[in-house]
Formats: C-alpha cells, structure tokens, sequence
C-alpha cells in the first residue's frame, strides 16, 4: 500500500485495514508524522507535533489490535485543535497568552477520544481563542489553504481543516461558536458536523462563549464523523450544560435511505445576495438529495438577517468574561517587570492578546457596561430567542433545513482583514445556528475554479443523525468529498 | 445637629458543606496555601463549575428559617470585576433572580421585646481567596484555598438605627444559622463577615444620606466600635459643611478607625449577567416541603417555650436560646430534675462562668447535665445548702465525680436530722448564758439580730452542714422556752 | 450610537487593556463600525420575549457534596508565572 492512499483512506477504511492488520497503527502513524513533516512548514496547520508520543501510543494501540482488544477508533491517527486542553501537552488556543501553557488536565473529548484509541498527533493551529474565520489572527501565523496557498483556509479551526485535507490526518477536531468547524470545513473541502449545543461535553475546551462553543469531528467522510461524534460525545458531569441524553450509535444507525425527507431552503439564503457559483454548487448537491428521494421546501427564516448583530453581542460578552481569567497571576503571559498591580493586568493582557481578541473583548465590554445592558445584552438575548423560534417553526415543516456553509471559496490572506465586518460576514449562514444550539454540518459540494464550496445542513436539536444521513447519501451518490488539493506544491 | 444614624448590613455566611459549591476541593479551614484548590477554583483555562446540592439546600433551609419567598427559578450571574484573589476574573454570584427572596427576621433585644428586620434577599455565591500582605517584601501573596468556598450573602433593608440593633442582629442570624446547621457562624475564622452600609441624617428627616460601606468587620465588637467610629467620622465631616464620598472602607481595630480602601479605587461596573456556564436552579414545592420538615425548632420558637413550658423569664429564655447547645443542655437538666428555674440559674450562674472562665463550649463543659441535674436534686431535697452545693459544683468541676460522690468524699451532707440538731442548739444555749439573757430582754427587732451569734456557733459546730431552715426553726423555739 | 476615544478608552479601562495613543482612532473607528452593525438590533420589536441564555431549556444538576479532590498544588502551580511558597505573587497590593 503506498503511502498516498493510507494517507488519504477514510477512518472507516483504515479501522478495516487495522483490524484486519494490513497496516500497523505504527506505520499508520508514522506516515502520518511524515507528511506533517513534509506539509506543515508551507501550511503551518500545526502548532505542536508530539511524534514520541504518538509512537507510543500506536505501539500501544497495536498490540491492543494483535490481541483484538480494540475499541471504535483504535490506532486511529488524530489531531486535536490547540483549544483542547491536553495534559502534559502544550495548549496555546492560538495565543500568546497561552504559548507556554502545559495543562494538568485533559478536555473530557480528549479523554473519551484517548478511551476510544486514537493516537493523538499534535496540536492544529487556530484564530486566537477562536475569534476569526481566516486564521489570520493566530500567534502562530497564518494556515494556508492547501488549494491555493495564497488564500486562507477559514477558520478558527483553520489548522485542522487543512491538516485533514493534506493527509496529515484522517481525523481532527474541532469547535464551533459561529462556524469555527462548518467555514473551514467549506473552504478546504473536507465534512465537519458541529453537534447539538450539549451533546459533547465542554470541560478542558478553552472557552469562547460558553452559550455557544461546541466542539465537533472533522473528517474526510460523513461516515468518519458519525463515528467520531459517538466518540466524543455524552453527559459530562463536569459539565452543567451538557445534555443528559443517552448517545447513539451514529454510525451503525446511518441509513441513507432518504425516501421522504424534506428539506427546508430558506428564501432568506437563496436571496440576491447569494453568490450565483455558490447558489448552482450548493443547487446541485441539493438535486442530488432530491434524486435520492428527499424533497425539497422553500421555507422562511425571517429574522435570519439578524442573527449576525445578535452574534456579536452575545459572543464578545460572554468572551469578555471568559478570557478575565488572562490576568498573569497564575497561568500564561506575565509582562516584564510590572510596577504595580494594574500595570500588571494592563500590560499582561495587552501585550498577550492580539488584536482582534482586544476587540471582541472591549465590544463585549462595552454591551455589558452600565447604561447599555439592556440596549444590547439583553436585547439580544432577546433576538436570539426570536431566531430560535423561526428555526422552531420551520422544523415543523421540514427535517433539515439546508443553505451554504459560507458566502464564498476561499480569499487570498489581508483581503477582510482590514474591515471586521467583511470577516464577520463569513459566517452569516453559520451564526443562528450557533445561537439557536442546532446541529449543523458541511459537506463538500464541488469546486468553483478549483476551490471548495461546501452544503450546509442544520438538524433538529439532537437529530445530527438526519443530517449525517443527508450528508451519507450525497457522499454514496457524488465524488465531491473527495476531491484532493495538489500537494506536489506543498511537499518539502 | 442632632444625626440619626440609618444601616444596612450585608452578611457573608459561609456555609458548611464539605466541598466547595462548584468544585469537588475541600472547603476545610487552616490548610497550606493554595493546597485546596483544584483547576476550577484556580479558574484554570477550560475548567467549569458544577453546583454542590448541599449549598442549595442551605440556602434554602435559611429561606425558611425567616420565612422568605424561595425563588422558583433562580439564576446565577457573573458579577465582573479584577483582583488577585479572584481567579476568574468574575465571581459567580445571584444579581437578577437570587434563590431567597425578601423576608422578615424578627431580632429579640434585650429587653425581651422583638425587633423586626426586613430582609431584602440572600444569594450564593462563591467567596475569594485570601491575600497575604505581609509574608513577601515586594509582593503580595495569593492562597486561593478559600475561593469557591459557598456563601450565603444575606442583605436587609436599611433598618438599623443603632450600633446596638445592628449587633443584636448579628447575634440573632448566628444563632439562627447555627440552629438551622447551615454555618459554624465563627466570626474569628471568617465564617461570617459583616459589610455595613452607614449613613446619617438629620433625625426627622425621611432621604437618605450618601452612604459609606465598612468591608469584612469580623467580630460582634468590632462592629459596634466600627459604627461608633463611622458615626464620629461621618457627623465631624456634616457638622463641618463637608459631604460625604460614597466609597468602600475598611475598619482598622488597632486605631479604631475606618480608612478608604485604595484598591476599590478604580470605579466598577460590575457588568452583571447570566452566567452561561450554569443553568437555571428550579425550586419546587415538593422541594420546598422536605426541606421544610427537617428544619429544627428555631430560636424564636424555642425562646416562647422556654418562657410558657418552664416559667423562665424572657430575659433568662433570651440568654440561654441563642446558643442552640446551650439550650439543649438546659432541657437535658430539666428533664432530670424538673426544676427549670434554678437549672436556668445554675446554667446562667456558676457554669457560665466557670466555661468563660476556662473558655470552653457548654458542649464540652465537665459538668454534664446528668451531673448539673443530680445537684439540683441535691439542693431541692435539702441535702445541700445553697453554700454546699457551690462547693459541689467547684468539686465537680474538677472531676471528683458526681454529687454524691461528692457529698460522700467530702461529707458535706446538710444536717437535717432534728435530734442531731436539737442536741447541738441546746450545748450552745446552755455554754451561752449571757447571751441568751441578752436575746431575752431584747424587743423583737433586736432578736432578730441577736441569733445570728447563735446560728454562727451552731454552724460552726457543724462545720457549716446545719440545715438553715431547720436550725432558725429550732433555736427560735428553744429561745423562746428559755423564758 | 455614535462612540467617543474617551470611551473606547473607559471600556478598555473595565477590561484592563491598554490602548496606545496612536492607535486608539483607528480601535475607535473599527470599535464604532462593530456597534453600528449591532445597532441593527433595535429595529426588531422584542416586548415580552424572555431573554434566552442558553439553547436548552434544561436545569442545573446537582452535585453531591463531597470531596473529591486532593492536593494537586505543584501541578496546577506548575504554570505560574511566579510564586513562592505555595503562594501566586503579584505586586504589593495595598488595601
């Protein structure tokens, strides 16, 4: 087997070929670490490679195989994104707040992950506390596309996106707040499914916006990341938020069978504004599902135009609040010799904390500050429940609802850096599905001048088995997921 | 001019659960530094509170003790502010929807009568750690074993008029919390700070002043002197035409003065909102009533039995309630001996003042109710004179065991046989003939007197062991057969 | 809602950050283009629409009260900047 099909197999093959002991988790592992070490410096998907490790625990993982031991992702190569705390493994979430923070503790994911058997590669690059949708704002540098080297690869979880398009992994995590896993999963061309608000447990994730954040699988198939989501998720005491329901097998119970479905496109998505090579991509993966026996209902999401502004309310508030914590005091960036208490505090998170999470954290600020609590906090509060019932109604309707996953392919790096808004406006098909706590995924839908486009599809809260089995078919029915980027430019 | 002086108080109780309310630490006291804190009382990245069920049950068996409205669906909120003892960044507190709404405490004065006392709310939240100043030359120190440990803020309307209101108050809460199980209420370690809010006014005027806020006043004492030094400092400045600076200070017991606390400088918006990580805490009324049936009698209740069940006084009942294990240790007594009211003064006399003295808690006193009681017996039997029985009570004290073994190791019994008796008056008249021609040419008024030579003689005789009553008796009617 | 330098800077006061002099029109102006999209939220008619907080209408848990955690000072500690004897350090604070 060469290395190029092992490197681009899907889990589910390659639990196959573990099992069966065609390959080794070892060898599996070792080529994963090799096309890391011959990817990442033009990509910068990675932060941290822990390669010893990784051995170690795919040695671990093959003589579980030898003595048939194993459990659903055993030997399985992976890497988390940076705002996983892993303990005794570095933990940046893109900051320099955190460059040389070591966790004595492990996010619950990692944890039910590393019971499942994955060998855990590294660490994925990201925006800075997740606060981006270009990875540009992380201290760590820019990712690049692996389509065009030249664009962003979206983000926050930028790193794992291109990782997992160029082979250094079959597996990556994510999270998503605003469309930190479906944007990136978009523009490299791979399937993220970011779960119901409390289906994975938050514990040991660095926090953005609590009301927000889920952490999800990115993978090259729909298949992988049913498998993943059942890894990962499940009631987490450590967690009040997480959701006391039993997991499914989301992978057994895939059925793509889609006889009857009906699929919601709201008219607020398939508007003027949409860009027509996104519309016919995201038409044709929908005449797909049409074909295989869904149909298709336009409804109406009429106070989806608002769920952006309501978004950056909620999201810089809660993260105000969050990242309070960044003080110097106890873990992360001290400044140099500070003269006091306050100079302490100012020059700490000043000089630690980028640009753009300054911002979010003054917006936040200033929506909780006195005198504008009510004009907006607690306004959008409000909205965001105005939008949760929209999406309440239209899913007496229909089973999915489906739209872009983001406005476009690809940009080259500085094209919205220089005006927030534009980035902001990334993630306008992401965003109320963030704020209403819904499953949603994308999926791969074709390229638009070589790039990616993706298909967004937003479940009922807790049915991420629909849209995985939306997602399924398309993925039995077209090629498009996997479509590779050319890598003989990237290779060292 | 003559001031009214018009306070509020906010008491931070810290309640006695086991484990911190959103961490599984130890919430035990006197601990190594930061030895009992884990990641999420350090507010370590990725870390999340789960809410401890004890200190809502706490919160809400207080609720009931006073009566309160229990919030159905109480919330809690991020109260936003920076400061090294405070890991977040924010503490986790109740702004919006606290879980104990408004209710009355009615506050016995020492005169008997009730003192009512609107409360507004009490909340949970989480305490701070501890900053040390003076262990590091350039450097304050941070011990966070305290942060996460669970709070009951309890805040009343500004109804206090007096520094002595305001400590009866405070008396009556630790009494409260102590008879509901929900607090050690031990000032000195901080299991109960008081926060005063103080203004004053012109005496008959209905607005309130600017108002100042004295931070973590930590004895009964020290918050009568804060008052008093915060009424002194804030009439000087009104006398003078000044006005006074809404600020947070901080009462100095070494000079007895309240300074302003540099480090609330800084103005702060507190920015409160919902706290994401935590969702609403429901309340119902089945809730409601179990916890309802494992309430204790409390105080008030206890104070009116004790006055119409045992015929105390209320200025005795008022001294012995207040301490629950006091008040047990009066009813054992009583049951033992069934005489209440020289229990009350025996309890109120020699053992209170024996427990002072060696300060130690009547629950460890080494006198036992059994003990107590069994002398009491002693005393209403006529074993023991009131003079012999304190002798007792000090021989017990000491561990020489219990009354009788007492009265037997030392012979101390009264002597209430009347032939014994008899024989000795008659020696003592008979060796006293002048004096007993004296008793006889006196009046009635001047007898009186005169037979105190005679009980002395007599007592002396019987090493103090006569019976009083019997030997007035008798020597009254054998002086009287002298003539 | 128009926003001034002046605050701007009283915000990043509150969120104790610094923002230099040459920096703070553009902060302002990037700051004030932020607002101005979350401005939009007054259009909408929201009387009697309860806040939401979170996606789920679900309660908190409850935890039993126990101890579960013992020392674990040197490895959470591990990542302080400063400390001494078991305590963080800070500059002298003065109450």
């Amino acid at each position: 087997m060469t290395d190029s099909t092992l490197l681009h197999a899907s889990v589910s093959h390659l639990r196959q070929l573990l099992k069966d002991r065609a390959v080794s988790s070892e060898e599996l592992t070792e080529a994963c670490l090799k096309q890391i070490n011959a990817t990442n410096e033009a990509l910068n998907a990675i932060i941290t490679v822990c390669p010893e490790q990784a051995l170690e625990s795919a040695r671990a993982a093959d003589s579980q195989l030898a003595k048939g031991e194993s459990k659903s992702l055993t030997g399985i190569p992976l890497l988390h994104k940076d705002i996983f705390c892993t303990r005794g493994v570095r933990t940046t979430c893109g900051s320099r707040m955190l460059e040389q923070f070591v966790p004595a503790y492990d996010a619950t994911v990692v944890s039910k992950m590393k019971a499942e058997g994955v060998v855990m590669l590294g660490k994925c690059n990201m925006d800075e506390f997740a606060m981006g949708s270009s990875n540009e704002t992380s201290f760590f540098g820019t990712v690049k596309n692996p389509w065009d080297l030249s664009c962003v690869p979206g983000g926050s979880s930028g790193g794992s996106a291109a990782a997992l398009a160029t082979g250094m992994a079959p597996l990556v995590t994510g999270t998503d707040t605003g469309g930190s896993i479906r944007q990136p999963a978009s523009l490299c061309g791979v399937t993220g499914l970011k779960p119901t608000y409390g289906r994975v447990s938050r514990l040991g994730i660095i926090a953005f916006a609590s009301s927000l954040d889920q952490a999800g699988p990115m993978a090259r198939t729909a298949e992988d990341c049913a498998l993943a989501l059942t890894a990962m998720a499940g009631m987490d005491d450590g967690d009040s938020t997480s959701a006391n329901l039993p997991v499914p097998d989301f992978h057994g119970a895939l059925n793509p069978n889609l006889q009857g479905l009906r699929i919601g496109l709201p008219r607020e998505y398939f508007n003027d504004d949409l860009n027509a090579d996104v519309r016919a991509r995201v038409m044709a993966a929908l005449s797909e599902l049409e074909k295989a026996g869904a149909s298709l209902i336009d409804i109406d999401l009429p106070h989806s135009h608002y769920a952006i502004a309501t978004y950056y309310v909620i999201a810089p508030a809660e993260a105000s609040a969050n990242l309070a914590r960044y003080d110097g005091v106890r873990f992360g960036y001290r400044c140099e010799q500070p003269s006091d208490l306050e100079d302490l505090y100012l020059r700490s998170r000043s000089e630690g904390f980028g640009e753009e999470v300054q911002r979010r954290i003054l917006v936040g600020t200033y929506a909780l500050s006195a005198g504008f609590y009510d004009a907006y906090f607690n306004k959008a509060q409000q909205v965001r429940r105005v939008i949760t019932e929209d999406f309440r109604r239209a899913f007496e309707q229909v089973d999915v609802i489906a739209g872009p996953s983001a406005p476009g392919v690809a940009f080259p790096f500085g094209a919205k850096q220089q005006d927030p808004i534009a980035m902001y406006m990334e993630d306008i098909y992401t965003l109320a599905v963030n704020l209403a706590g819904l499953p949603g995924l994308s999926t791969p839908a074709g390229l638009i001048n070589g790039m990616p486009v993706g298909l967004q599809l937003i479940g009922k809260p807790f049915d991420e088995q629909t849209i995985l089995n939306a997602a399924h078919r398309l993925q039995i029915d077209t090629d498009w997921h996997t479509a590779r980027p050319n890598l003989e430019a990237i290779t060292s | 001019m003559n001031w009214e002086i018009v306070m509020g108080l906010e008491v931070h109780l810290q309640l006695a659960t086991q484990s911190k309310i959103f961490s599984g630490s130890s919430v035990q006291f006197g601990a190594a530094p930061n030895e009992q804190a884990d990641a999420v009382d350090l507010g370590m990245p990725g870390m999340l509170p789960v809410l401890n069920e004890e200190a809502v049950r706490y919160a809400v068996k207080f609720g009931l003790g006073i009566g309160a409205r229990i919030g159905d669906r109480s919330v809690f909120d991020r109260k936003n502010y920076f400061y090294p003892d405070l890991p977040k960044g924010y503490q986790v507190s109740q702004f919006f929807a606290p879980i104990v709404c408004e209710g009355m405490f009615e506050v016995p004065l020492e005169d008997g009568t009730l003192f009512p006392i609107r409360i507004t709310r009490a909340h949970l939240e989480e305490d701070a750690g501890k900053s040390v100043h003076d262990l590091f030359q350039q450097e304050t120190g941070i011990d966070l074993n305290r942060a996460g440990t669970p709070l009951l803020e309890i805040v009343t309307e500004p109804d206090f008029r007096s520094a002595e209101q305001a400590v009866a108050y405070l008396k009556a809460l630790h009494s409260l919390v102590t008879y509901l199980g929900i607090s050690d209420g031990n000032m000195s370690e901080g299991s109960m700070r008081c926060d005063i809010n103080i203004s004053l006014r012109e005496k008959g005027s209905e607005t309130l002043g600017t108002r100042t806020e004295i931070k973590n006043v930590n004895s009964f004492r020290f918050v009568e002197r804060a008052i008093y030094s915060e009424y002194e400092r804030q009439a000087d400045i009104l006398e003078s035409g000044g006005t006074i600076t809404q600020e947070t200070r901080l009462y100095d017991a070494e000079q007895n003065v309240t300074r302003s606390m540099r480090s609330k400088e800084v103005a702060n918006d507190y920015r409160y909102f919902p706290e994401p990580d935590l969702l609403p805490i429901v309340i119902d009324s089945d809730y409601i009533e179990a916890v309802r049936a494992t309430l204790p009698e409390l105080p008030g209740a206890k104070r009116t039995r004790f006055t119409s069940a045992y015929g105390l006084s209320e200025y005795d009942a008022a001294l012995i309630v207040p301490n629950h294990a006091m008040a047990d240790y009066f009813e054992s007594v009583v049951q033992l001996c069934e005489a209440p009211k020289p229990a009350a003064n025996w309890i109120l006399g020699d053992l209170s003042g024996a427990l002072n003295r060696n300060d130690v808690g009547v629950e460890e006193s080494p006198i036992t109710p059994e003990r107590l009681a069994g002398l009491i017996v002693r005393i209403e039997d006529g074993t023991l004179s009131s003079k012999l029985a304190k002798q007792v009570f000090d021989a017990m004290w000491e561990g020489e065991g219990d009354t009788d073994e007492v009265i037997a190791a030392r012979g101390l019994k009264q002597v209430s046989d009347s032939s014994e008796l008899e024989a000795m008056v008659d020696e003592v008249i008979a060796n006293s003939p002048d004096q007993v021609a004296q008793y006889l040419a006196a009046d009635e008024a001047k007898r009186k007197k005169l037979s105190g030579f005679f009980v002395g003689q007599i007592m002396k005789a019987s090493k103090g062991q006569a019976n009083p009553q019997m030997l007035n008796a008798l020597l009254l009617e054998k002086l009287q057969n002298q003539s | 809602m128009s926003v001034s330098p002046q605050d701007v800077e009283k915000v990043a006061l509150l969120a104790r950050l610094t923002i230099s002099e040459s920096d703070l029109p553009e902060v302002t102006e990037r700051f004030a283009r932020v607002l101005g999209l979350v401005d939009e939220l007054n259009t909408i008619d929201t009387q009697d629409v309860v806040p939401m907080s979170n996606p789920h209408d679900m309660e908190q848990r409850l935890r039993p009260d126990a101890v579960t955690r013992s020392n674990e000072r040197e490895a959470l500690m591990a990542s302080a900047p400063v400390q001494e004897q078991g305590y963080f350090l800070v500059p002298k604070v003065i109450d």
